[in-house]
Order: C-alpha cells, then sequence, then structure tokens
C-alpha cells in the first residue's frame, strides 16, 4: 500500500484538474484540486502555460525596441508596464521626462487602472454567476479604449510611453471627453455599488471567505490592493512618490472589514471599488493642473546606456509592478527582470483554499485578481 | 376521447375491436400535439430568454432569423440535430444515451396535466397535481444519469449536486402545493382552478370567476407566503440562476450536460425551458386563478368559443409573466454557494412552508369559507399585493429616470458634439452586410481570405 503523500491522493480524494482550459481560471492557468467532494484539500497552482520570454527578448532587443513588449506583460495594465520599464531606463541614462508628458503618463495610467478594475470587478461577479456586471462594466471600459486609441492609435496594448517622454500629445477635445466620462462614469460607479456590491447573495459569497492576516499578506509579497485589503497601508504612488503623484491629492482605501473580516474576498473586491473612485479624483486634478509644454525630453537616437543596475517600480492595477534592469554599457539591456503582483497572489492560493469549497476557489482567484500572462510572462 | 372513438364506429358500422384501435390513435394523436405544443413552448422561451437578456444587457440579441429574430430557435435546433452525436470513449453508453430521454421524458410528461383552458387538457387526471411532482422527479434520475455516464468529474460534480438539490427542494414545493390542495379540497388541476371563483357562494358578479381576490395567492396571508416559498423552490428545481449550481459556468464548466453535443444536448437544454414554463403554468394553476375570466362562472365559460379562447389567452398570459420573472432572475443574481444552497432550503423553506400548511389548515377550520371576513381577507391580501407591485414600478421607473441618458451614452459623440454616423459604424464594425460587400469589392482583402 502507497501512503499518501503530497502527490499521491488519499483514496477519499477526488483530484480535479482544474485548467488549463476552464472558464474561470482567466486565460490559461490550472490547478489541481485534491476535494473531498464539494470540499478542497488543497489547490496546487500550475502555472507556465502563457511564458513567452518576454525578459529573455528584452536582451536582444534596443532599449526602446523592447517598449511594445512590455505591454504583453500584462494586456490589461500595458500602461503601467510601459511607464516602470521608462522610469527604469530614465534613471540610468539621468533623464527627467518633461512635467507635461509625466502628467499625460499619470492620466493614462489612472484610465487604465480603471479600465484593469472594471474587468476584474465584471470577472468577480460573472465567476459568481451574475453576467450582467461584467457587460455593463465592460460597456464602460469600451468608452476608454476608444480614448485611448484616440490619443495612441491602440486600444489594448497601448505603447504609448517612450524613454523620457510619451509618444502623442492631446488635444482639449480629448481633455473634454475626459472630463465627460469622467462625469458619466462617477455615477455608474455609484450605480455599481447600489445594485452589486451590497447585493446580499454576493456579500454572503465573499464575506469571510479566504482570509489573509496582514502578516500572510505581507510573507507572500501581496501586493497592490490585495496587500491594502489586508489592512497594510502601503501605496508606491504616496509613499515612494514617482512621477507627479506628489502634486496629486488622493487617499488609499483599506480593508476594514466591513460586512465580515479585514482581508476577505470581500474586502479585496470593495478596495477594487473605492480605488477606482480615488482614480476618477486623481484625472480630475489632472485635468485642472496639466500644464503646456513639451511631451518628449532630449533622448539621443540610439540609446547607449551606461553600466549600472536599476530597479524601478510603479503602482499598478495589481499592485507594485517592479523591473529590474542591468545595463552593460551597449545598446540592448543585459537582463531584464519584472516583478509582477499576479505572481506574488498565485503563490498564496495554495496556502489560503485548504478546506474551502470549489466554488470559493473561483472566487478566490477572482477577488486575487490573478492574470495568467503577467504570472508566467 | 372513448365516446368519440365509439361514435366513428358507430358511424362507420365497424364490429367493437375497431373501437379500441381508434381510441388508441386517439392518444397517440393528442400525444403528439402536447408534445409538439411543448417543444414550441420551450423554443419560444429560449428565444424570449436571449431577447430579454439583451435588453437586460444593454444590447439587441438575436434578431436576424425571421421577423424580430422569431425563427432563432428553428435555426438553432436545425444546427444542434446537424451536429455530431459525440459519445466520449470512455463513457457509460448506454446511459449515456438514455440519460436525456429521462430529462425530457420528465418534463415534457408533465405537459399532459396543464390545464391550458377549460377543455384544452390532455388529462384532467383525479390526482394531476401529484402526478406533477412525481413525473418531474425523472428529471434529477436523468441529471444525475448524464453526470454518472459521463465519465467526467465536472460532470459527476455537477449530477450530484443537481440530485441533491432537486430531492431537497421537493419538499418545501410539495408542502407549499399542499396547502393550496388545503385550500381546493382536491388534486385535479382544473378542480384546483374551479375553486378559485367557481364555488356556490361566487354567485355575485364582483365574486364570480377569475377576480383577483378570489385567487388563492390573495386567500389568507399563509397562502400569500405559500407562494413565494413554491416559486423559489421551484426556481432552484429548474435549476436556475440564483440555483443553477449543477450548470455552474464558472465552477463546473457547464456541469452534467458538458459532453453533450447536437440532439441530446438539445434534450437537456428542451428540457430546462420547458421546465420554466412548466413551473410558471403550476404556478398560475395554483395560486393565480388559471384560466378564469373575472366575471364570468366556469360553466358559462364551458358554453362558449370566445370565451374559452379568451381563458386561453389569459392562461398563457399569466403564464408568461412567471416566464419572464424567472428569466429576469437569471440575469440580475449572482448564485448561492452549495452549503448555502442546502441551509435557504433546510433552515428557512422547509419550516416556513410547514407553517404555511398548519396556517392554511387552520384558516379553513376557523373561518367558514364565503363569510364577511373571509371576504375581508381577501379584499386585504389584494390589496396589500397590487400595493406592492405599484412600489415595485414606483421604485423602477425611480431608477431609470436617475440614469436618463446614461443608458445609451456615447462618449466620443459628446465631446466633439458630432452626431452618430452610421457609415463610420460600418466601416469599423462591419455590422451591415451591404457595407461589408462594398469593402469587398473596392479593397481585394476579402477575396484573398475567401
Amino acid at each position: 500500500m502507497i501512503e499518501p503523500t503530497d502527490n499521491n491522493p488519499q483514496r477519499s480524494e477526488l483530484v480535479l484538474n482544474m485548467g488549463p482550459h476552464h472558464p474561470s481560471t482567466h486565460g490559461v492557468l490550472r490547478f489541481v484540486v485534491y476535494t473531498d467532494g464539494e470540499i478542497m484539500r488543497r489547490a496546487q497552482p500550475d502555472i507556465g502555460y502563457l511564458h513567452r520570454g518576454i525578459e529573455k527578448i528584452a536582451e536582444n532587443k534596443t532599449y526602446p525596441g523592447y517598449m511594445p513588449f512590455t505591454d504583453r506583460i500584462n494586456y490589461l495594465e500595458a500602461m503601467f508596464c510601459n511607464q516602470a520599464y521608462a522610469i527604469a531606463i530614465e534613471k540610468i541614462l539621468g533623464i527627467t521626462p518633461p512635467e507635461r508628458a509625466e502628467f499625460l503618463r499619470v492620466i493614462a495610467c489612472e484610465l487604465n487602472r480603471i479600465a484593469s478594475h472594471q474587468v476584474t470587478l465584471g470577472c468577480i461577479a460573472m465567476d459568481l454567476g451574475a453576467f450582467t456586471p461584467f457587460v455593463y462594466l465592460l460597456r464602460e471600459r469600451e468608452k476608454i479604449n476608444d480614448m485611448m486609441e484616440a490619443l495612441c492609435g491602440n486600444r489594448l496594448t497601448h505603447n504609448y510611453m517612450r524613454i523620457g517622454g510619451v509618444s502623442a500629445d492631446l488635444d482639449d477635445t480629448w481633455l473634454g471627453n475626459l472630463e465627460g466620462f469622467l462625469d458619466h462614469f462617477e455615477l455608474i460607479l455609484e450605480e455599481f455599488t447600489s445594485l452589486i456590491v451590497y447585493n446580499e447573495i454576493l456579500v454572503k459569497r465573499l464575506a469571510d471567505v479566504a482570509v489573509i492576516c496582514a502578516a500572510d499578506a505581507v510573507g507572500y509579497g501581496l501586493v497592490g490592493p490585495n496587500l491594502r485589503a489586508s489592512g497594510v497601508n502601503w501605496d508606491c504612488r504616496r509613499d515612494l512618490g514617482y512621477s507627479v503623484y506628489p502634486q496629486l491629492e488622493f487617499d488609499v482605501p483599506l480593508g476594514r472589514g466591513e460586512r465580515g473580516t479585514v482581508g476577505d474576498c470581500f474586502e479585496r473586491f470593495v478596495v477594487r471599488v473605492e480605488e477606482m473612485k480615488q482614480s476618477c479624483r486623481i484625472l480630475r486634478q489632472c485635468l485642472r493642473k496639466l500644464p503646456d509644454g513639451e511631451i518628449q525630453a532630449k533622448v539621443p537616437k540610439m540609446i547607449k546606456a551606461p553600466k549600472a543596475e536599476v530597479y524601478s517600480c510603479v503602482e499598478g492595477a495589481r499592485g507594485e509592478l517592479g523591473v529590474y534592469v542591468v545595463a552593460d554599457g551597449t545598446t540592448k539591456p543585459y537582463r531584464v527582470k519584472w516583478r509582477t503582483g499576479s505572481f506574488s497572489a498565485m503563490s498564496i492560493v495554495e496556502a489560503i483554499s485548504r478546506g474551502l469549497m470549489i466554488a470559493d476557489l473561483v472566487a478566490v482567484i477572482a477577488t486575487l485578481d490573478v492574470i495568467a500572462p503577467e504570472t508566467d510572462r | 376521447m372513448e365516446e368519440l372513438s365509439r361514435n366513428i364506429v358507430e358511424a362507420l358500422g365497424l364490429n367493437p375491436f375497431w373501437e379500441q384501435v381508434f381510441y388508441a390513435l386517439a392518444i397517440i394523436v393528442v400525444a403528439v400535439v402536447v408534445f409538439m405544443a411543448a417543444l414550441t413552448i420551450a423554443g419560444l422561451l429560449t428565444y424570449l430568454e436571449r431577447r430579454v437578456a439583451g435588453r437586460i444587457q444593454s444590447r439587441v440579441g438575436p434578431n436576424r432569423v425571421g421577423p424580430l429574430g422569431l425563427l432563432q430557435w428553428l435555426a438553432d435546433g436545425l444546427k444542434l440535430v446537424m451536429k455530431e452525436d459525440l459519445i466520449p470513449a470512455c463513457a457509460d453508453r448506454p446511459m449515456f444515451r438514455l440519460a436525456p430521454y429521462a430529462v425530457v421524458v420528465g418534463v415534457f410528461a408533465a405537459f399532459v396535466s396543464v390545464p391550458f383552458g377549460q377543455l384544452l387538457i390532455a388529462a384532467d387526471l383525479n390526482v394531476g397535481i401529484i402526478y406533477l411532482l412525481a413525473i418531474t422527479s425523472l428529471v434529477s434520475v436523468g441529471v444525475l444519469m448524464s453526470g454518472w455516464a459521463s465519465n467526467n468529474k465536472w460532470s459527476l460534480l455537477g449530477g450530484i449536486r443537481s440530485a441533491a438539490q432537486i430531492v431537497s427542494y421537493e419538499v418545501p414545493s410539495a408542502l407549499s402545493i399542499l396547502s393550496v390542495v388545503l385550500l381546493a379540497g382536491t388534486l385535479s388541476m382544473q378542480g384546483i382552478i374551479q375553486a378559485q371563483g367557481g364555488q356556490e357562494y361566487h354567485a355575485e358578479f364582483w365574486a364570480r370567476g377569475g377576480w383577483p381576490w378570489n385567487w388563492f395567492i390573495f386567500h389568507n396571508p399563509f397562502a400569500f407566503i405559500a407562494f413565494f416559498l413554491y416559486f423559489t423552490a421551484a426556481v432552484a428545481e429548474g435549476n436556475r440562476t440564483p440555483f443553477d449550481l449543477p450548470e455552474a459556468e464558472s465552477e463546473l464548466v457547464s456541469g452534467y450536460n458538458t459532453e453533450y453535443s447536437g440532439m441530446r444536448f438539445a434534450g437537456f437544454f428542451l428540457g430546462e425551458f420547458a421546465n420554466i414554463y412548466l413551473m410558471s403554468a403550476v404556478a398560475t394553476t395554483l395560486f393565480f386563478g388559471g384560466w378564469q375570466i373575472p366575471g364570468i362562472l366556469p360553466e358559462e365559460q364551458a358554453s362558449s368559443w370566445s370565451l374559452q379562447l379568451m381563458g386561453l389567452l389569459i392562461f398563457v398570459f399569466k403564464a408568461a409573466i412567471g416566464c419572464f420573472v424567472v428569466i429576469w432572475l437569471r440575469w440580475t443574481l449572482p448564485r448561492l454557494r452549495v452549503d448555502q444552497l442546502m441551509g435557504l432550503c433546510y433552515k428557512y423553506l422547509v419550516p416556513f412552508a410547514f407553517i404555511c400548511l398548519g396556517g392554511n389548515a387552520v384558516y379553513i377550520l376557523l373561518i367558514k369559507a364565503g363569510s364577511t371576513f373571509d371576504w375581508i381577507v381577501h379584499g386585504a391580501m389584494t390589496l396589500f399585493g397590487f400595493a406592492l407591485v405599484v412600489y415595485f414600478f414606483v421604485r423602477v421607473t425611480h431608477h431609470i429616470r436617475l440614469v436618463k441618458d446614461r443608458v445609451d451614452f456615447d462618449i466620443l459623440s459628446r465631446g466633439t458634439k458630432k452626431p452618430f454616423d452610421p457609415a463610420v459604424q460600418t466601416r469599423r464594425y462591419g455590422r451591415h452586410r451591404k457595407g461589408a460587400r462594398a469593402l469587398e469589392i473596392t479593397g481585394q482583402q476579402g477575396k484573398e481570405i475567401g
């Protein structure tokens, strides 16, 4: 008789293969779920189905030539990947982008954050069985995509930022559109809050499920909304103060244990809704403060970075999105390493999934906002 | 029908053996007619579901096949018939093939005792409602069978969930039906309808026939609650959101019917939609006065064809509202978890159903039917019910007014003050066939792909 170990399931266990082609794993992601009927003993994540070698590609690309590849790291937050990479190279070269470019970056990023959270919140609702909120949030996201298209020509993989600035300027019509969108979207958010966020069934499904305490959240390296839902007060925008964020006023929403415990799935859901409101606030300030001027600093045509190692990070929609660049004095980076929020969120799934039900695993993945391409890169 | 076949035989001067033959033929004809009617209803419901879902989700829904897309369900059915009938290699083949039949038979056989009109019922069994409860239980057998036979773990989980769910929710459903049986004093479907407005004390015009205050839902407070219990339990039995755990798409892929394709899948699919109509029809019969016309006694109605037709329309209309509410719920609410589902059933629905049953019994014992107090209770409950409906509509209009133009809002046209240009729309999405063809002619792209 074989003793039951991690790889040999006990006889009473049902081994389920969830993914790589499963409707709620958000891309190609696989979980090996050991269940006892409906209750999970454990769920082992298996990643790597979307590995495209984006870090290796960097070693064969020139510094500006790598920018479009950063879009593909996470299709939902292309702007943040752009920004993290651009800031890293600017640090190496010692360039400061013009202030207008910085504001344009912030506007693009915050719009991108709203778009990303819209997909996330819609997916959470859809994974819990409500299809309609997803459709409505995607309808709103379509407006953001239209604006992005007007801004930089791309709807999803924006490739908007350049080393030392941004690729395109915007005009007053676009700003008018943005203001119109904000007026519209803030009301939509209120409606969303009253109709969906506090829907009793949704609260029952999410509250007190898969609680992550602050120590665990820090220990597993959770970042962004997942970390803040556990009550840890950390936001790169405010605490590191990159770009023009020090000039802007915004709050950092934290998990309050409104309907359950601090750090449960419901908190992760609510924190994202609150973050969208804060993004709207930031965008309104940017509209007022946007200065005139250049959008691109003087950058040599052929960038030859000096020998240096640099880490830069931005607060993406899934938290701290960091890039570590090693330059060796040539026109190509020696090594680029990305640190993404989904990867660390993935690592905690196995720990918190013990004893949950299968339906809860879906909620856990959705509220942790795991995006497969970002995990695998 | 026996009479009919006897008359035919007598008229033709054949020997009595032919009486049996004609009788059997008549039964077959009726069975085919009922089956076809139920199929059509189920098909139309799939269309209705998609249109309603489209409206709810701020999109259009199917509108290409036939006028308003009304023939979409036929096209879909045709597609499913022509698909390959796939059976997984390791499936339990006989069981796998048998399962859809159990579901189809379970649902469609129940249509035999659905009273579409006073004379439009295939068989007015004297145990009609019990027959209905019993035959629909076949569905859970079919679902469990399909889940097991597919040899797929997701299907199995779906099948087990479904069996547990249907068996559990039959308890509150049957108990709340029993409340109505107590009030009506009969198990026959027609008998239950006639009890709502066709009794001796329903003599005055304002008390005759299908007035709302004669309906069992407004009979007394306990019956009012019993309706909601029945409705919740029936939605759960029909595997509809918020109780659609057996086919929870985001958890179990597609649940028990994951491995099915082609006509066998259509069997499950149509069974589900026929079931929606069935539960609405049963609710109409038990709680909403069925085919009764306000102010007209059943005896009068039986004498006139036009009144019969009107009764049919009334019944179909009431049932359609029920179907609409079920569809509406599906596209509004999230799904419960398994433990919450069972908790809801055994902690809330079952005890309340028992209370309703007891309450109804006590009401019948203490209060004489047709007494002044009885009428006051009916009237008060009716007022209360209508007040609820009015309040609901006030809230909905209030919210719609709040939303205003946000329902259909185009951000890019607001900023630039440009009107909506259909040519741009065509170019961007190729929505209209004319536009698409124009592109094919002008650019060479279309030909290369073709």
